[in-house]
């Protein structure tokens, strides 16, 4: 993924995002785009720029603000043998379409006993920062974890977003595709042609000894930062991404841990009962029986997402705080240790501005 | 319709109302002018040019009356009688703001003078008025509760549910749209099969009005003979509000270089602005003298927003649950 090749340059996300669909609307015809503003001059955040022109509105459009029955719709046409990719701007607004989501096409392949398939993609973004607040910035894909028969994924850079994305519309399950808005302008290097990054493979990004970090959507490149900083003072972190929740690599993981003996998880959402609890719980289960393990969660604060950008910074899992806490599991003698706070800035954070 | 004529509206009326009107509308302007400085960090939606409704309706209502507004909210918010300093504070993230920097712009609430939190999930807060107004008529009382919400919000399946409700049960509670044509860049015509909300809305049993020139006066109006009507337990209104945002859908700037509505459609509007329109009501003198209490309270609110300090960090865990 890092090294580039011929036909490799870097692209954002949101340009992998878009060309991953470009090219699935190509060669499959059965693929349509829809949801609130895909077809503006904003394109959600430029991440369907172009498509109508591309692709006329009769695969691409707008919709009136009903995301239950918007997702109803979804479900519908891909019983009938399409393929809808439905966006949603915020993943908060897909509390709107639960019912339809949870109760049919989670549901429906099993409880019809195969005579039907609901093949579509949910697409749904993290907000964060410049007072994104209680109803703009939750991560809730522990949410759709919980219940059998909805696919769960979340890239955390431009590669991922194409290949798991192009995974997620070529699959015959519903996917709830999770993106990241910091994430949007971050660039990584990403083969011009159509590629699927399978869903169900997790990916080791750096190795390491002494401890096995696990980073979910954006909370990964925070986690690569405290890898960088924590290598400065020889601490050797494995940082796996696991790419796709649902289903979820745990191998991977498992391998990792049972060599470091230490899992810290960090999620971009809460550990109640959260993607990091069930990560966790699943390395116990399969590890118990080895040398005990050391394990630690990190995730929002358990509190509502304050606008405030002071109590929002104490909200958030930050490089900084991942470092430290990594520390303290690796030289829990040495106290008293923090990173250099420049050091630990995220520039993609740093120069993010809203409003929206 | 029939409307209730109410008493004839002299000048400490429109003093009242202009007051109102120039408020938001400076209130508004400095929040844009203060924007860019990125003292305030959060999406601000504003009502530049909406004024209208939000004091028309909010002009007709008692201290004690409930409003229910949405994240498009510093109008009906101030209209209510929410305090300006707070708002400020509110979104500049401080300690003194309204919900203590904890909710910014999308998220104001005043309860001491009966402004609802708002929402920034469109549509949610509909059926919470009408809750509301369900406890009111349970406890005998002849408050009542006015809906604000804008004309995406009546895609929402629960516009309907909540319609239904409200008329079923004769509940005091009047439905105020706010129609400015478009959800975010998107006009109603490329969102609704017809243009005819009100007589969607009529067919649950529920008057409709609609004034399509944002004329304050006739809001006002409409507002009163609802409100009576709601006093006599005869149940909701609706009324439909044209209206022109001027400003673009979130954050400080105009957008007519966009391409998805024309300079020309506000200018329109600008003709009728409501803002001017009262002034020039009145005599120069008091007009003068309103707008310069009004610049007043506005820099004094700036100044104590500026001034008051960020929440301390342990505010971070306080009210998760209710009373810690
Ligand atoms: C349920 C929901 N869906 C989508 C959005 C994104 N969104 C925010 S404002 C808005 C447009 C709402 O339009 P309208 O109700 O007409 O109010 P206006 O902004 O014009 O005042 C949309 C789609 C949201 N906040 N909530
Ligand atoms: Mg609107």
């Amino acid at each position: 993924m890092s090294s580039p090749a011929t036909n490799q340059r870097l692209l954002t996300y949101v340009d992998a995002l878009r060309e991953g669909i470009a090219q699935e609307m190509r060669s499959d015809p059965r693929v349509f785009l829809f949801g609130l503003d895909v077809d503006d001059h904003k394109a959600i955040q430029g991440s369907t720029r172009g498509l109508v022109q591309e692709f006329g509105p009769e695969r691409v459009f707008g919709t009136p603000l009903s995301e239950d029955a918007m997702t109803g719709v979804a479900i519908g046409a891909a019983m009938a043998g399409m393929r809808p990719i439905h966006v949603h701007i915020r993943m908060d607004f897909l509390m709107l379409a639960m019912n339809q989501l949870i109760n049919i096409a989670a549901k429906s392949s099993y409880m019809y006993d195969g005579q039907v398939k609901v093949p579509m993609v949910i697409r749904s973004m993290i907000g964060k920062s410049w007072g994104q607040g209680a109803q703009h910035s939750q991560g809730l894909h522990a949410m759709f974890m919980h219940v059998p028969g909805l696919k769960v994924v979340a890239p955390s850079n431009a590669y991922d977003a194409k290949g798991a994305l192009i995974a997620a519309i070529r699959d015959d399950n519903p996917v709830i595709f999770v993106e990241h808005r910091l994430l949007y302008y971050t660039d990584a290097f990403v083969p011009e042609e159509s590629f699927a990054v399978p869903l169900g493979k997790a990916r080791v990004c750096t190795n390491g000894d002494d401890i096995t970090v696990v980073g979910i959507s954006n909370m990964l490149v925070e986690c690569l930062r405290a890898h960088e900083i924590l290598s400065d003072i020889g601490i050797a972190a494995e940082v796996i991404d696991p790419i796709s929740l649902v289903p979820l690599d745990i191998d991977t993981i498992v391998a990792s841990v049972k060599r470091t003996g230490r899992l810290l998880v960090v999620d971009n959402a809460w550990t109640n009962c959260g993607a990091s609890a069930e990560i966790v719980a699943r390395v116990i289960e399969c590890a118990q029986n080895g040398k005990p393990i050391q394990v630690r969660r990190m995730g929002y604060a358990p509190t509502t997402c304050p606008t405030t950008p002071v109590l929002e910074q104490a909200f958030y899992p930050d490089p900084g705080k991942i470092a430290q806490a990594v520390h303290a599991m690796v030289r829990p003698d040495a106290n008293g240790w923090s990173p250099d706070p420049e050091r630990a800035k995220l520039a993609y954070q740093v120069k993010f501005r809203g409003p929206f | 319709m029939a409307l209730a004529s109410g008493p004839a509206l002299g000048i400490a009326d429109f003093e009242r109302i202009y007051r109102s009107l120039r408020l938001i509308r400076r209130a508004e302007e400095e929040v844009a002018r203060i924007y860019p400085s990125d003292k305030i960090k959060s999406p601000v939606h504003l009502s530049i040019g909406q004024e209208a409704v939000s004091v028309g309706i909010c002009d007709a209502l008692r201290r004690d009356d409930v409003v229910a507004p949405t994240y498009r909210g510093h109008a009906a918010y101030l209209a209510k009688g929410g305090p300006l300093r707070e708002l400020f504070a509110e979104l500049y993230g401080k300690a003194t703001g309204v919900a203590g920097g904890k909710g910014g712009s999308m998220h104001l609430i005043d309860m001491s003078h009966n402004v609802l939190g708002a929402s920034a999930v469109v549509g949610t807060t509909i059926p919470l008025a009408v809750g509301y107004a369900l406890a009111l008529k349970r406890n005998k009382s002849d408050r009542v509760v006015v809906a604000f919400f804008g004309d995406g919000a009546t895609e929402e399946g629960v516009f309907a549910e909540s319609l239904n409700f409200a008329s079923l049960h004769k509940l005091p509670v009047l439905f105020v749209c706010e129609n400015n044509y478009y959800a975010i860049h998107t006009p109603i015509t490329r969102r609704w099969a017809t243009n005819r909300l009100c007589e969607r809305v009529a067919t649950y049993g529920i008057p409709v009005h609609r004034v399509e020139n944002g004329d304050v006066l006739m809001l006002r109006e409409l507002a009163a003979g609802a409100v009576a009507r709601m006093r006599r337990g005869e149940g909701p209104s609706f009324i439909e509000c044209l209206t022109y945002r001027w400003r673009e859908h979130v954050g400080p700037n105009e957008d007519y270089d966009q391409g998805y509505r024309a300079r020309d459609d506000f200018n329109r509007w600008l003709k009728d602005d409501q803002v001017e329109r009262i002034g020039r009501m009145m005599s120069d003198e008091s007009r003068a003298q309103i707008d310069s209490e009004i610049e007043l309270d506005i820099a004094d609110a700036i100044e104590f927003a500026e001034s008051s300090p960020f929440p301390e960090i342990d505010k971070l865990y306080t009210n998760v649950f209710a009373g810690n």
